[in-house]
């Protein structure tokens, strides 16, 4: 039923500068890529993408950025909170090397991806780019699973100095990769696109939305897709059919915004 | 248009106010229309008509979430008539300009010079006909307010229709004591079709936390459980008024489909349906309503349609 249930918040972890994991007791089984709709009550509810699977335990990674973030980000364990999901699809993890590319805060969504793919034995590398050093987590997680971590920082404080498509971008020429999964800024998404001619490629999309359930329409991209049950996992094929993708999103008002 | 589904000879198309539909599956507003992508989309799943989101003179974000929750026997919402605006919203519709299904341009306002405004743009953009929504449960100072009066009602209506050259529809709501002087007073306006009815008004509680789920706590009731209301007030409007009326409200199967029009609807709209049976209800409805007529031997819809009253 598509309806919030009432969880506590198990633990609020510090992750990087106004990062925070929060995890919660959410039985119901989830595949990476896929989210939940996350209600704070009197507040908001948001769509968050999972970033940590552990059997009944799940958790969301977020940055504080909005109302909804910045509450979440104050929240306590024992403090109560409402689900209701999983929603959309999830991730296809296939191929022999597998390069992951997060941007920002979407190095979250793409770690459960990533440990799935080190388990069933996929060669996997992950680029995680974000401004500077002091916005850098999940390095140590990754590592630790077994995928293959390159950090990127546009200021250069660690790692390769540019943007994580620019990493991405080397890692394609030296190494014979099969697929690309992202997650991050949009226009970091669509230079990947560009760059992938003959890889597969799966890109995780944002959208303002409000159902979830695929009838209000916000959350609509191109002919009518529908990021929450749709997507929030296109591929490649599909986005180059997609013109606003890397272009506009809309507003809670259903405006145009470009990015 | 024969054979435009199944393999039964029979006729599904209908007319609303001069306008012809090839089936009598309509998209309600506020389904998976707030861009022409979308609505291109719904076309495509050979819906019979569109009606656009309800839109305003001024861009409106709505409420907050939860706004739209899924109860065991409908859905609840009270999105807050978000929109991006008449201006905005009109380069969507002029990119369905060529499309051979017609477009109907819902609009609210909070006063007669708005819905006349909301109108002529509309009518210049293309529409077929108007929508208005003087119904909505759920938005302070449009919506019901205005359309539970049935002297502004006949205001609203007589003034728009004096004013654009295409039909208007009028979008009643349930939660009226007497839908009936409602739906006189828009046949008085020159109303030239009913769409009936809206969502009923309900409300959620979690118990956990004991208080309302949706952001806005009053939400509007759609989905299976308020057919039978909408079936009992498309037959009551029926017996008092000469006009077309439109079917809304629960309908997800042929078999409910086919009840509307036997209360005296001309076609059917199908929102929270979209949920329930996915994107291609369209079709679905349309082949079992041809089933349905087929085996209850009817060959056109039209000579359906308010059967049951007599």
């Amino acid at each position: 039923m598509n309806i919030p249930k009432i969880t506590k918040i198990i633990e609020s972890k510090r992750e990087a500068t106004d990062i925070k994991t929060i995890t919660f007791h959410y039985p119901e089984e989830i595949e990476s890529g896929q989210f939940f709709m996350v209600w704070m009550p009197d507040v908001d509810e948001i769509p968050m993408s999972v970033s940590y699977i552990n059997g009944d335990i799940k958790g969301i990674t977020f940055r504080k950025i909005g109302d909804a973030t910045s509450a979440l980000y104050k929240l306590k364990p024992g403090n109560k909170i409402g689900i209701r999901g999983p929603y959309g699809n999830g991730f296809k993890i296939q191929g022999k090397h597998i390069l992951f590319v997060g941007g920002g805060t979407g190095v979250a969504m793409l770690a459960p991806a990533a440990e799935e793919a080190v388990k069933n034995s996929i060669s996997s590398t992950v680029v995680i780019g974000v401004k500077n050093k002091s916005e850098l987590f999940f390095e140590k997680r990754l590592k630790k699973c077994g995928a293959k971590v390159i950090i990127s920082t546009d200021d250069g404080s660690v790692g390769y100095k540019g943007f994580a498509s620019d990493a991405a971008k080397e890692i394609l020429k030296k190494e014979k990769i099969d697929a690309v999964l992202t997650c991050g800024p949009e226009m970091m998404m669509k230079t990947l696109l560009d760059c992938c001619k003959n890889i597969s490629f799966q890109a995780s999309l944002e959208r303002y939305m409000k159902c979830s359930i695929g009838i209000c329409g916000q959350c609509c991209i191109g002919k009518g897709l529908r990021v929450c049950i749709d997507g929030p996992v296109f591929d490649g094929k599909t986005l180059k059919n997609v013109k606003d993708f890397g272009v506009y999103r809309r507003d809670s008002a259903g405006r145009k915004i470009q990015f | 248009m024969y054979l435009t589904f199944g393999v039964t000879l029979v006729d599904i198309t209908t007319k609303i106010a001069g306008i012809r539909l090839k089936n009598p599956t309509m998209l309600a507003s506020g389904i998976m229309d707030e861009d022409a992508g979308s609505m291109q989309r719904i076309i495509e799943c050979d819906a019979g008509a569109i009606v656009t989101k309800s839109i305003g003179l001024n861009a409106r974000e709505g409420y907050p979430n939860p706004t739209v929750i899924e109860l065991n026997h409908g859905i609840l919402n009270a999105m807050g008539l978000p929109n991006p605006g008449i201006e905005q919203y009109c380069q969507e519709i002029r990119q369905l300009k060529n499309s051979k299904t017609p477009v109907i341009g819902s609009i609210y306002g909070a006063n007669t010079r708005e819905f006349i405004e909301l109108g002529k743009r509309m009518e210049d953009h293309g529409v077929s006909a108007l929508e208005l929504n003087l119904s909505c449960p759920h938005a302070k100072s449009y919506g019901l307010e205005v359309g539970c009066d049935p002297k502004l009602v006949q205001e609203i209506t007589s003034s728009v229709k004096e004013k654009v050259g295409i039909p208007i529809f009028v979008k009643l709501s349930p939660n009226v004591t007497n839908i009936i002087e409602i739906a006189i007073a828009a046949e008085e306006g020159n109303a030239d079709a009913i769409v009936a009815i809206n969502t009923v008004k309900g409300m959620k509680i979690d118990l956990e936390l004991g208080k309302p789920i949706l952001s806005n706590k009053i939400g509007g009731y759609s989905g299976k459980a308020i057919k039978p209301i909408g079936i009992r007030c498309v037959y009551e409007i029926a017996k008092n008024v000469d006009i077309p009326i439109v079917g809304v409200g629960g309908v997800t199967t042929g078999e409910d489909a086919l009840e509307y029009i036997m209360a005296g609807a001309s076609a059917v709209q199908i929102g929270s349906g979209v949920y329930y049976r996915g994107i291609d209800i369209f079709k679905k409805v349309c082949v079992e309503i041809e089933q349905l007529m087929k085996a209850y031997g009817y060959k056109k819809l039209t000579e359906i349609i308010g059967v049951a009253h007599t």
